[in-house]
């Protein structure tokens, strides 16, 4: 908390819920989640850096159980950014701004992202798992 | 005129409003730039996934060659700087939202950047060793 005595705004409890908050909070927590997925990105090329039984150690972890759940909350999050991004880029750019419009665009990075995530891994799963 | 006119009019000096600051001693550079590497990114993270859906079940040479390739090793590195930066940028404004004790936030600020560094360099480094390895 603070340390002063200032009096505080408001804070989420007292709103009511709507999809606009959860839009927001979500781009912060998968901004945050794929920060800290980067270190996936840095293993993955170190790995394939040191040579072919270090590449299929790594391969092998990547294709575990939990290896590919972690995969698969790390591509939800990174399409749910890259959607959510592209609208406030174009909110950015002064468009969508009307509450209608940035209710809808708000659902639209949601579906979108989920609907993305599933066709990858539909993709992937057909392929035969992830590694 | 009168004195006090011009102070109603304007209270910063001329050299103030043409540096064009702000209270925050650096205008809109970081918002402006956490955009610019946030469209590098919509294109970059596109090219990323479909790379890596492309070496589903590559083995290890694969993979070495598809990296090596110099489009390839290019664009990962430009996707790399750019991520470790977009994310430096985002990770401050949460930083300075939510920890609220001064040094804590300072130490937090000075501790992702080390950290991002030292990640992006890492990716620089096994690409590198990747395309120049034969």
């Amino acid at each position: 908390m603070a340390d002063t005595q200032r009096p505080l705004s408001p804070h989420l409890q007292v709103y009511k819920w709507q999809v606009q908050m959860l839009t927001s909070i979500l781009h912060r927590v998968t901004g945050v989640a794929l920060a800290v997925g980067s270190l996936v990105l840095i293993g993955g090329l170190l790995h394939l850096a040191a040579g072919e039984d270090s590449f299929n150690h790594f391969r092998e972890i990547a294709g575990s159980p939990i290896g590919m759940l972690l995969l698969f909350g790390w591509s939800w999050a990174l399409f749910y950014h890259l959607w959510n991004g592209v609208r406030h880029l174009l909110q950015d750019a002064g468009s969508g701004y009307a509450i209608p419009q940035f209710i809808r665009s708000s659902w639209l990075s949601i579906i979108g992202s989920i609907v993305l995530t599933v066709l990858v891994w539909a993709y992937v799963l057909m392929a035969g798992g992830a590694a | 005129m009168s004195a006090k006119e011009i102070v109603v009019k304007d209270r910063r000096t001329p050299l103030k409003t043409a540096r064009g600051l702000g209270s925050s001693q650096s205008g809109v550079g970081h918002w402006w730039t956490q955009r610019v590497t946030a469209a590098a990114l919509v294109l970059l993270v596109v090219w990323f996934v479909l790379t890596v859906l492309c070496l589903l079940h590559a083995d290890y040479a694969t993979a070495h060659a598809t990296v090596a390739r110099p489009w390839n090793a290019l664009l990962l590195i430009a996707f790399v700087l750019t991520m470790f930066w977009h994310a430096v940028l985002g990770l401050q404004v949460v930083i300075e939202d939510y920890v609220v004790t001064r040094w804590r936030q300072v130490v937090l600020l000075v501790a992702i950047k080390f950290l991002a560094v030292l990640g992006a360099l890492a990716c620089v480094l096994a690409v590198l060793r990747i395309a120049l390895t034969p």
